[in-house]
């Protein structure tokens, strides 16, 4: 919101100049009427490894961030490129495996990956579209380039979180809304929708589209109820569903009506118990082979998972030009792969300004932040790092900026994030913004709300 | 519809009506508890009550002799008994959450914020004091509930099988609580007589019908005359006779390729107490005819799961 000189950023002019008149004690008042709302709404979720049924609520920030739309357009642009690129890379692993024969990335770092699923090999999907829905994380590092933290393309969520927390926005301020021109959000259920018929298989007129949920336990279940609900379609679990003759088959209480397209909210590992895990509850026998016979489309599709390893990511921008011929619009965040030794050595002389990831890791688990940890933490991670280097990855710190937050007292700055979710069917669409994560303790760099983070909405100023 | 969405709306409403019936029980037997009464008479309404709806085993694990204080919070309040007010207001909020989609967000929100105040009220509530307090409050929560139900839902098969749970559970619950009577209503007992004012005025409290009754008949209250309000009555709400014409009409409604004969049971179940006077129910036993009716209600939910909300696997 400020230049480092204290100076306003001038798409905050306005709101900061709102922000300055809202006595503390209104703000405080807001907040509580928010975190009400969101209770009697359900818009919780569930807790793993607490008492059962403990439903949380993520922290909600009344402050948004701002985006000008010139930022946006760019980044647009870029998340559009990159997303074009994945969805080739993993055609291409399926099929020809051209990147790997040119020598681009090496085959081993591909084909032994736990996410690469030989099952897919020379199997043709709708439109060539594995990537249906891609959440990229972006930050912004500290020359005010935006730069791609992540991406996720196997069940990204939070994209119920963007729509409810700009709800939440106009319901609290309604006056922000008629002062500035925010570029709306809400239409994302339909263009979602819309994407997911456009890639049913090939000769189905009226396609039904289910979403799949592995139950109300889960702890993303409120968005899969509340996409669904938006949508208009059935949120089924893997017990409704059956396959008779390479057909998929939901148990209706007017007997059997087939699907044709599954927006699946649940990993490869459990979506058939015939291929993948036997003890998969979650389930359905025999969709594996339905979905090979072209009977049924699954968003994401199987093997996504190879293309959003943190030990892929690094060529992602390889990618782009290999696949498009084009320059990376938005880069990376410069990482050291710790499986090549002169990056594994620098590292590890750098430990304490750097953060270290697992590559299969998620959810802000198995991984060191350099400044935050103790010394012991560190020496703990060096021998971690030491027994199986080509495990890691590692970027430097800079990668988070700030964005005033609502603390309790006052305003104070916090690192934040952005996932805006890419949608590729027909086309490629975003809608403006995204959500926008928070790491709500202060210096922390952990945005994940497994992790104390919170979130806040995404404004892209139309003008 | 799924299947399993049919299952959770029809267990929902099932557990919606059981926790309103409850209160009303409690709410009944709490305001004679603080009129001038004999303990014993009071214990022994509560015994044969909870004896008709097979909950005196649960209750007699945990407490020696019926107290009458002891059965209110157990009723209300125990988290621990799956039957308690509490545990169904749970339970109906749990299969609300399953189908959250399916419902309108006006009824989910009432659901949810019932079942997260009556958790909180529930543990600020002592249960001498203010026992009565909170089954008041869980009566307007559930006859708001149902307003908003009928006020914002579809007529659609999810508002159907949502009244097919209403109607079976309150068919069992007024039967039941009419079987608890029965010692007063056998062949020969004196059909003038009132046997025991206080047990009689307790259960239409309890069914809502006390006023409806004086209103109607102008008259002391006598079991046969109880007996045929609660039984036969189209207009009643919670008699027998209306349960079954509602319970009819919506299963026609859902009708699918294999529920034939589960409507014709419906539909004979309909027939059989449209067509019935009260003088032959007495002369052939009415705990007899109670017992084949709840019989019937039993069949029926058996039939409705396997026709409509779990289906046998067919792969």
């Amino acid at each position: 919101m400020y230049l480092s000189d204290g100076t306003t950023r001038p798409h905050y002019l306005s709101y900061d100049h709102w922000l300055k008149e809202q006595p503390a004690e209104r703000l405080a008042q807001k907040r509580a009427e928010a975190d009400a709302l969101f209770h009697r709404v359900g818009i919780t979720f569930a807790v793993y490894g607490q008492e059962e049924g403990a439903e949380r609520l993520i922290p909600f920030d009344i402050v948004p961030r701002v985006l000008p739309l010139e930022e946006w357009v760019r980044l647009e642009r870029g998340l559009k490129q990159r997303v074009r690129a994945l969805n080739a890379f993993i055609h291409d692993i399926y099929h020809d495996q051209q990147i790997l024969k040119a020598g681009v990335i090496p085959a081993e770092q591909v084909l032994c990956n736990s996410q690469y699923r030989p099952e897919m090999q020379g199997v043709d999907v709708p439109g060539g579209i594995y990537a249906h829905i891609a959440g990229i994380d972006i930050v912004r590092d500290d020359e005010g380039e935006f730069r791609v933290l992540e991406d996720n393309l196997r069940v990204p969520s939070g994209v119920s979180y963007m729509l409810e927390n700009r709800k939440m926005m106009m319901r609290l301020f309604p006056e922000l809304f008629s002062g500035h021109r925010v570029a709306p959000v809400d239409h994302y259920p339909d263009v979602l929708l819309d994407n997911l018929r456009s890639v049913a298989p090939t000769g189905v007129a009226d396609p039904t589209v289910v979403l799949m949920t592995a139950g109300a336990h889960n702890s993303a279940y409120f968005e899969h109820a509340f996409l669904a609900q938006q949508m208009g379609i059935e949120l089924v679990e893997g017990q409704d569903l059956f396959v008779r003759d390479e057909v998929v088959f939901m148990r209706t209480t007017q007997g059997p009506q087939r699907v044709d397209v599954i927006y699946r909210r649940i990993d490869d590992d459990f979506l058939d118990p015939l291929a993948f895990r036997p003890d998969s509850m979650l389930g359905v026998p025999g969709l594996l082979t339905a979905y090979r016979a072209g009977r049924i489309t699954i968003a994401n599709a199987i093997g996504t998972g190879v293309a959003d390893d943190k030990s892929i990511y690094p060529y992602v921008p390889e990618m782009i030009r290999f696949y498009l011929g084009q320059t990376p619009i938005v880069g990376n965040v410069h990482t050291w792969m710790l499986r090549k030794p002169q990056d594994l050595a620098y590292v590890l002389a750098h430990l304490p300004d750097l953060v270290v990831k697992e590559v299969h890791g998620a959810g802000g688990y198995g991984m060191l932040i350099g400044p935050a940890a103790s010394k012991a933490e560190i020496e703990d991670f060096r021998q971690r790092i030491l027994a199986a280097p080509d495990r890691y990855i590692a970027q430097p710190t800079l990668a988070l900026s700030t964005s005033p937050t609502f603390a309790g007292q006052g305003i104070k700055p916090r690192h934040i994030d952005l996932r805006p979710f890419v949608l590729s069917g027909r086309d490629i669409t975003i809608v403006p913004g995204g959500l926008t994560r928070v790491a709500l303790r202060e210096g922390s760099l952990v945005v994940n709300s497994s992790q104390g983070g919170g979130t806040k909405d995404t404004w892209v100023l139309e003008g | 519809m799924l299947s399993r969405t049919a299952d959770h709306l029809y267990w929902m409403s099932r557990y919606i009506e059981r926790s309103e019936g409850l209160a009303r029980l409690v709410d009944a037997h709490y305001r004679m508890s603080l009129l001038p009464h004999d303990d014993g008479v009071l214990a022994e309404s509560l015994g044969h009550t909870m004896k008709a709806l097979h909950i005196e085993d649960a209750y007699r694990e945990r407490h020696a002799v019926i107290v009458p204080r002891a059965v209110f919070e157990f009723v209300t309040l125990d988290r621990e008994f799956a039957g308690s007010i509490l545990s169904c207001l749970r339970a109906a909020r749990e299969n609300a959450r399953a189908v959250r989609g399916t419902l309108t967000s006006e009824l989910w929100e009432t659901l949810n914020s019932t079942w997260l105040d009556a958790r909180s009220l529930a543990s600020r509530t002592s249960p001498h004091d203010d026992i009565g307090r909170f089954v008041e409050w869980v009566k307007e929560r559930l006859h708001l509930t149902r307003g908003v139900t009928i006020g914002t839902m579809l007529r659609d098969e999810a508002f159907h099988f949502t009244r097919i749970g209403t109607f079976l559970e309150r068919a069992d619950s007024t039967a039941r609580l009419l079987m608890a009577r029965q010692d007063d209503l056998r062949p020969g007992a004196d059909a003038g007589s009132v046997p025991d004012p206080f047990e009689w005025s307790v259960l239409l409290r309890a069914l809502s019908a006390f006023e409806v009754y004086r209103r109607l008949y102008r008259d002391v209250i006598t079991p046969v005359k109880v007996a045929q309000m609660l039984i036969l009555r189209d207009d009643m709400p919670r008699s027998l006779l209306r349960c079954s014409k509602e319970l009819y009409s919506n299963l026609k409604s859902v009708g699918n390729e294999q529920s034939a004969e589960t409507e014709r049971r419906a539909g004979e179940m309909h027939a059989i107490l449209h067509f019935a006077r009260m003088e032959d129910i007495l002369e052939s036993g009415l705990p007899e005819f109670l017992e084949h009716y709840l019989g019937r209600v039993r069949d029926l939910g058996d039939r409705i799961a396997h026709d409509f909300l779990l289906p046998p696997v067919e792969a």
